[in-house]
């Protein structure tokens, strides 16, 4: 391994790390949002949106990502929809994330006993408050470590992004390699930069899952 | 001068989930102060009864009326009922998430409106009455099964109801915290709370109670005061049932 050809390429690897965290945790926001949203619709039973909700959850989680962005980056410009590279990163992360996401916390809620709800109501508390005040915390701190695990697959998940020409780790990778032969340096490097990447969020992981378990009642 | 001190009223109330028929043409009155136990077999209805009467559940036909408002599911007077009834359930119901102080004062703040210094002064009163008041700021997981449930009596005494309910609340606990929780319960019909109480603690039964209603398969088979009751029970079906909690060697 030549330590020359590392120091090199680094400046490059760091500006494909830019590019694939701010695209990697656009997307986990907005997924979070759009699964915690869609969640709730399916709490609630709204008519007709739990049904179209459960038909996207199907369609997103049994599709694979590449696929998804190969129909958004090369399908909507049929449709006449322009989107820049980037956009159809954070677009196609936030849609099959957000369905992750959405599992995540429906099973959260679920998992609270109909006791909870019933002795808030004994209390004399409206619905939304027997929501809010008791149900909604507690399905949240039951969710962070399925939120947790979603994170990390969506971050692993971005490596499919050099598919529609984002300049991101995996791209500047398959780059060395292709035009400069330089297999060993890009390939060590790639490890080292994918590992920057999600080990502190796998390590925040653990900690909070153990700060919740901690925290879980029980007897 | 009867109706005003009548805090709960049922009338022909008919229950049944399905074809499953749970609780029969059933008459109930109880008068303003008055401690009156349930007993009866397993599966016999009492918690469907006392669910019933917070609108928990909903009923097939008949009437009831506490503190001469009807409960009526979905309707908007059922939050207004429900404060003035307070219920303590068989299985731990605080909120995990929060601390004893914290459960106790949500509702009083968030239901009632009721301004937080002066329910927290009330809910560390309450505390230390049944001897907790050093554990106000514990989450329930670090409670015993018997502190829990005097907590949870608290929690629901400090939204002043008119009426309590009690479903077997010492059923899920260790015997040796059986007592603590029924001691609580004794002060405070002593105090004349309403009280209205499932259990299956016969002598507690007998020392609690004003009236003792024996319920099988969903209807009312005997009523009479404790001592009558316990000592010379009228029909067939109370006398078997009080046979299950003797003992001797055959
Ligand atoms: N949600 C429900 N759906 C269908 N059947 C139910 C439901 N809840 C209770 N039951 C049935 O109603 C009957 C009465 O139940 P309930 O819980 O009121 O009995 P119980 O007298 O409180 O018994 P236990 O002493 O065991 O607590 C039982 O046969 C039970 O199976
Ligand atoms: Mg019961």
């Amino acid at each position: 391994m030549n330590w020359n050809v590392i120091r090199e390429y680094l400046p490059l690897y760091i500006e494909a790390l830019g590019l694939t965290v701010k695209i990697g945790w656009l997307g986990i926001i907005l997924s979070i949002a759009l699964g915690l949203v869609c969640a709730l619709i399916l709490y609630f039973k709204v008519p007709l949106l739990q049904v179209i909700i459960k038909i996207y959850i199907e369609l997103f989680r049994n599709t694979p990502l590449l696929v998804q962005l190969f129909f958004l980056y090369f399908g909507l410009p049929k449709l006449g929809i322009r989107i820049t590279a980037q956009t159809c990163g954070i677009l196609g992360l936030t849609l099959i994330g957000g369905s992750y996401m959405t599992e995540t916390f429906r099973s959260g809620l679920s998992a609270i006993d109909s006791i909870q709800s019933e002795s808030a109501l004994s209390l004399g508390m409206k619905k939304h408050q027997v929501f809010f005040y008791v149900i909604l915390p507690q399905a949240i701190s039951i969710s962070i470590p399925g939120f947790m695990a979603n994170i990390i697959f969506l971050l692993k998940e971005t490596s499919v992004f050099s598919a529609i020409s984002l300049m991101d780790l995996m791209f500047t990778a398959k780059d060395l390699i292709g035009l400069e032969y330089k297999t060993i340096e890009a390939l060590f490097l790639l490890v080292v930069f994918y590992l920057i990447m999600l080990l502190p969020v796998s390590l925040l992981g653990t900690y909070i899952e153990r700060r919740v378990r901690y925290a879980a009642y029980g007897d | 001068m009867s109706i005003k001190n009548e805090i709960l009223k049922i009338e022909h109330l008919h229950k049944a989930f399905g074809e499953n028929v749970i609780l029969k043409d059933f008459d109930l009155s109880v008068k303003s102060g008055e401690v009156i136990v349930i007993i009866g077999p397993s599966g016999c209805g009492k918690s469907t009864l006392l669910r019933c009467i917070n609108g928990l559940e909903d009923i097939q036909s008949g009437k009831i009326y506490v503190d001469e408002q009807p409960v009526i599911q979905g309707s908007k007077d059922l939050y207004e009922i429900r404060q003035k009834i307070g219920m303590v359930f068989q299985s731990y119901d605080l909120f995990p998430h929060m601390t004893v102080l914290q459960n106790i004062t949500l509702a009083p703040m968030k239901v009632q409106k009721r301004k937080k210094e002066k329910v927290e002064k009330e809910a560390i009163e309450l505390l230390s009455r049944v001897g907790l008041a050093d554990k106000k700021d514990s989450f329930p997981r670090q409670l015993s099964g018997g502190q829990k449930q005097r907590v949870a009596i608290v929690r629901a005494l400090c939204m002043h109801p008119e009426i309590m309910l009690f479903d077997e609340v010492t059923a899920a606990l260790d015997p040796e915290m059986v007592h603590e929780v029924l001691q609580t319960m004794l002060e405070l019909a002593q105090s004349g709370k309403t009280m209205l109480i499932v259990t299956h603690e016969m002598s507690f039964a007998r020392a609690i109670a004003d009236r003792i209603l024996f319920l099988d398969e969903g209807e009312l088979i005997e009523e009479a005061p404790p001592e009558e009751f316990f000592t010379s029970p009228k029909t067939d079906r109370a006398k078997k049932f009080l046979q299950t909690f003797e003992y001797s060697k055959k």
